[in-house]
């Protein structure tokens, strides 16, 4: 080692020292999940090494559809994103809010038992890693903070994997989300497989981060490793499966509640919730009170909820959205047009999840396209009459 | 590290059951107070989550404060679960209680001018402190009418309240009922239909609209008709909320969470999405 890493420069590390990085890591009392293979997907479960990456697969992906194939090298992270996002660590599917005790005829809350986790995050993609910055948003920078989700958040480590691959139903282009992880890490990857070996371009995000990378074996990154890391990324870039025009989505969107358009998505639509449990920034949960059977104690718990669910509106006499319309309507037009009322960022980051994990093959791009084309055709023929 | 739960907006106060008033027959209304300490600042049209041990917890509107014990007055309809257990209570029981949450009637920039408030059944309840405060600060205002939809007789809210309210001419409180009984003086039909025989100044007027939401579009239609302009209507929505502080995402309305930016809300700015069913 030469000099110690900063913030912002560009090291070069052989899959060996990849591995150390997480031995020093779980020395370090971290949770690392990091991608794997299992059940036919790559998701994100826990980590001892390199030897639990799904190396040498890829995935083939487009609406409705998600297969993994072998690749012709061992690339660690040749693949788009599965199923999982990173929420299920950060903002748990469920979650123990609080436990209260009966006390004579009073009771006490008391904080759930199980102290949080500090996680390594290990191969967190670009667009996910907006995603998490659209869930600090969320939870953690608006009036109420959730000081479960901060303190998860503000333990854990972070490390990038700038994308080799864009997935069939990737538009994080579009999104101006990816494929290049830009901030928000501690440490970001690029992986480096060509005539002069295999290995990984590594940049540091944050003092943390810097820290950890001067502790393994690391080189100073050549140009020919810089100019090949800019590559992949450059050609990830160029070769997304899908687009998305948000040029004026949020007024489109907020203009056409009683858009026809929405009739035909309903009578496709399973009004499943799939695309809402697969998102990265989708955040609506629900409340489920638990009594003990003696009376004794009760614990309030929240779980992942979906607008997609008739019990998501139900207010005392019946639910405000019946009809799988409304559903699709409320979450598309969130997701795209009002989140950005409510936290200043589109709701969506191009990965593309939704479409894949779509049961039906509903394309939200698609879906977007043919709204805008209906409605500029509407208002053209509007003008001509005019 | 472990959880903390200082500060945290998701954690209930226990408050004691000091007082419970029979309305009629699934109505009751509670009187709470904090155990040990004192109950937070409210704005009239704020609510508050109550929780029952156990069961659950349910947005419910503040009604009024304590006269000068220190505690909230809540009016709770048996619809579900959580109402029922709530509604349920005994004099000393322990609830829980957290809030107070959300935005509340326009009571400063009503003044110097007419006020109308308009309620459909339970509506009543989160005008009722808006009523009160006009009432103790009554020369800030100049006609107040008070038009109250309710389904018979025998689910009029806070009779006292009424006689009280209408001492002196101080307000002007109409009463209709859908369905009359022999013994009925008063009006019969719905409530938007008095807003055309009240007298009021459409364009020195603040409208306070809360009830199920058919009969707030009709009131609405009602007011504008009169002349009120519509950024001088305002209506209290209500959606399903679990969290009360923008975190569950339920009760989104367009670009709005309820909880945060209702429930109460200036007629103008949710006008384009008010008549569209299921948003």
């Amino acid at each position: 080692m030469t000099s110690m890493p900063q913030p912002g420069m560009a090291r070069c590390i052989e899959p060996a020292a990849l591995q150390a990085l997480i031995d020093l890591l779980a020395q370090e009392g971290y949770l690392i999940v990091g991608p794997t293979r299992q059940d036919d997907a790559i998701v994100y479960d826990r980590i001892a090494g390199l030897d639990d990456l799904p190396a040498g697969w890829t995935d083939v992906q487009a609406p409705g559809h998600y297969t993994l194939v072998r690749r012709d090298d061992d690339a660690f992270f040749g693949y788009a994103v599965g199923p999982h996002s990173w929420k299920r660590f950060l903002h748990p599917p469920v979650e123990t809010l609080w436990r209260a005790l009966r006390d004579g005829d009073s009771f006490t809350l008391a904080a759930p038992s199980a102290p949080a986790p500090r996680y390594a995050l290990f191969g967190v993609r670009a667009c996910d890693l907006r995603a998490i910055a659209i869930q600090d948003r969320v939870f953690r920078d608006g009036a109420h903070v959730d000081h479960a989700y901060a303190d998860r958040r503000r333990s854990a480590f972070i490390i990038a994997v700038n994308c080799g691959v864009a997935g069939g139903n990737c538009f994080c282009v579009s999104m101006g989300s990816g494929p290049r992880a830009d901030a928000g890490f501690d440490l970001a990857l690029t992986e480096l497989i060509d005539a002069a070996g295999h290995r990984f371009l590594l940049e540091v995000g944050s003092d943390a981060g810097a820290a950890l990378l001067a502790r393994i074996d690391n080189v100073e990154a050549s140009m020919a490793d810089v100019d090949s890391a800019k590559a992949v990324v450059s050609h990830t870039a160029a070769h997304m499966g899908r687009h998305m025009e948000t040029r004026g989505l949020k007024e489109l969107l907020q203009g056409q509640p009683q858009h026809p358009r929405w009739d035909d998505v309903a009578a496709r639509c399973l009004a499943c919730g799939n695309c809402t449990m697969v998102c990265p920034t989708c955040f609506c949960t629900t409340i489920e009170d638990h009594g003990s059977i003696d009376g004794s104690s009760a614990e309030r718990v929240r779980t992942w909820d979906s607008c997609f669910t008739l019990d998501f509106s139900y207010i005392h006499g019946g639910s405000v959205r019946t009809s799988t319309r409304s559903r699709y309507r409320q979450w598309l037009t969130h997701k795209l047009a009002h989140w950005i009322d409510q936290f200043g960022v589109s709701g969506c980051v191009g990965c593309g999840r939704c479409i894949a994990w779509c049961p039906v093959g509903i394309d939200i791009t698609e879906e977007v396209a043919t709204l805008r084309v209906a409605v500029e055709a509407g208002n053209e023929a509007g003008h001509e009459h005019d | 590290m472990m959880p903390t739960m200082d500060g945290d907006a998701w954690r209930p106060s226990v408050y004691r059951v000091a007082r419970v008033v029979r309305e009629f027959e699934e109505v009751v209304t509670l009187t709470l107070r904090p155990e040990g300490g004192n109950r937070p600042a409210f704005m009239p049209g704020q609510f508050n989550m109550l929780y029952a041990f156990g069961v659950g917890e349910a947005a419910i509107s503040i009604c009024g404060e304590d006269e000068g014990q220190g505690g909230f007055v809540h009016t709770i309809r048996r619809v579900g679960a959580v109402s029922h257990a709530l509604a349920s209570v005994s004099e000393g029981d322990a609830v829980g209680l957290r809030g107070p949450f959300g935005k509340g009637w326009p009571l400063s920039e009503a003044e110097r001018g007419d006020i109308v408030f308009v309620a459909g059944g339970l509506g009543l309840a989160p005008l009722r402190p808006a009523i009160e405060h006009v009432l103790q600060h009554r020369s800030h205002y100049r006609r107040v009418t008070l038009l109250f939809g309710t389904r018979n007789p025998h689910t009029m809210l806070f009779e006292s309240d009424f006689g009280r309210w209408r001492r002196g001419a101080e307000v002007d409180a109409v009463v209709t009922v859908d369905q009359a009984d022999a013994a009925w003086r008063g009006s019969v039909g719905a409530v938007p239909a008095l807003v055309p025989r009240a007298t009021f100044d459409p364009k020195e007027t603040m409208a306070m609209v809360c009830g199920p939401e058919v009969m707030m579009r009709f009131a609405v239609a009602s007011l504008r008709d009169a002349g009120v302009p519509a950024e001088s209507i305002h209506v209290s929505m209500e959606r399903n909320m679990k969290c009360a502080i923008g975190l569950c995402g339920r009760c989104q309305y367009g670009q709005d969470f309820i909880c945060r930016d209702g429930p109460v809300m200036r007629y103008d700015r949710v006008a384009s999405r008010f008549s569209i069913r299921e948003i």
